[in-house]
């Protein structure tokens, strides 16, 4: 039993980790894919939040839309869209890789890249049209 | 008195008798086979879609007041796709913040209960959402 005790004190040897790797776009993007999904994760506060004060009454209503629509607020909500299409593009690619296609370094980086551009893109694209849908523009 | 001894190694009897998977099943960290990849996989079909179809119906609300907001909700085209969302993304967030918590919290205790943890938050996040747009749908 002491013994037993002894040994499980002993730290465990680790295998090398991140930091022996050459940080490539397929790493960044596994790791932002983890990243972005704990976001979505604790995000999900946000749609019930509001969800909560749409069923609560107008004046909630509008006290929490005017916190979205406060700098802070929006710069949050545009964070969430990009976590949120980023997390999906992300989500396609490892569809693709399920299948056992696209595993060739060049497809890797292409998908890679694909996710960052797309992302941004799709984010971009939603606030174009949802602030012109606002009036803002 | 009989003692109860925990015997990984079995009696070269038991060594015969038993197959190697009943020995296996029910030790280490492999509780289940592949439901939870399984499951990964499934949501995140139905998370694209459903959200794809949530988010064509909220951004257009943009800028919109109460009244406009209420209806949007109170209408199924809306408040069933996002309850479907609802509902598999509890799965989907579950299972993906059960995997983070796997990676990087060994101790069995902390790891014990943020499993838990993680499925109280999901119930919670979960159940409110649905209770709101329960509670739009059937005339707040």
């Amino acid at each position: 039993m002491a013994n037993a005790e002894i040994q499980r004190s002993k730290p465990r040897p680790l295998s090398p980790h991140l930091q022996v790797y050459t940080m490539l776009p397929n790493m960044l993007m596994s790791i932002v894919h983890r990243i972005t999904g704990a976001a979505l994760y604790f995000g999900t506060l946000l749609l019930a939040w509001w969800l909560i004060a749409a069923a609560t009454g107008p004046d909630y209503y509008n006290f929490v839309s005017g916190i979205f629509g406060s700098p802070i607020g929006l710069l949050v909500l545009f964070g969430y869209s990009w976590v949120l299409f980023h997390h999906m593009l992300g989500g396609i690619r490892h569809w693709i890789w399920d299948t056992g296609r696209g595993f060739d370094l060049e497809t890797v980086d292409r998908l890679s890249w694909g996710t960052i551009i797309g992302s941004a893109g799709l984010t971009l694209l939603t606030w174009v049209v949802g602030l012109s849908i606002k009036g803002g523009f | 008195m009989s003692e109860t001894v925990l015997r990984p190694t079995p009696s070269p009897t038991e060594a015969r008798i038993r197959t190697p998977l009943a020995r296996a099943r029910g030790l280490g960290s492999a509780k289940s086979g592949t439901e939870h990849f399984w499951l990964q996989r499934m949501t995140s079909v139905a998370n694209l879609v459903l959200v794809v179809l949530v988010l064509l119906q909220i951004i257009p609300l943009a800028g919109a007041d109460y009244a406009a907001v209420k209806a949007a909700l109170q209408s199924p085209l809306m408040s069933l796709p996002l309850l479907l969302l609802v509902l598999s993304g509890m799965v989907h967030m579950r299972l993906g913040m059960q995997t983070i918590i796997e990676d990087y919290v060994h101790s069995e205790g902390s790891k014990v209960l943020l499993l838990m943890l993680n499925t109280f938050f999901v119930i919670a996040v979960g159940l409110a959402c649905v209770y709101a747009v329960a509670k739009l749908s059937f005339g707040a």
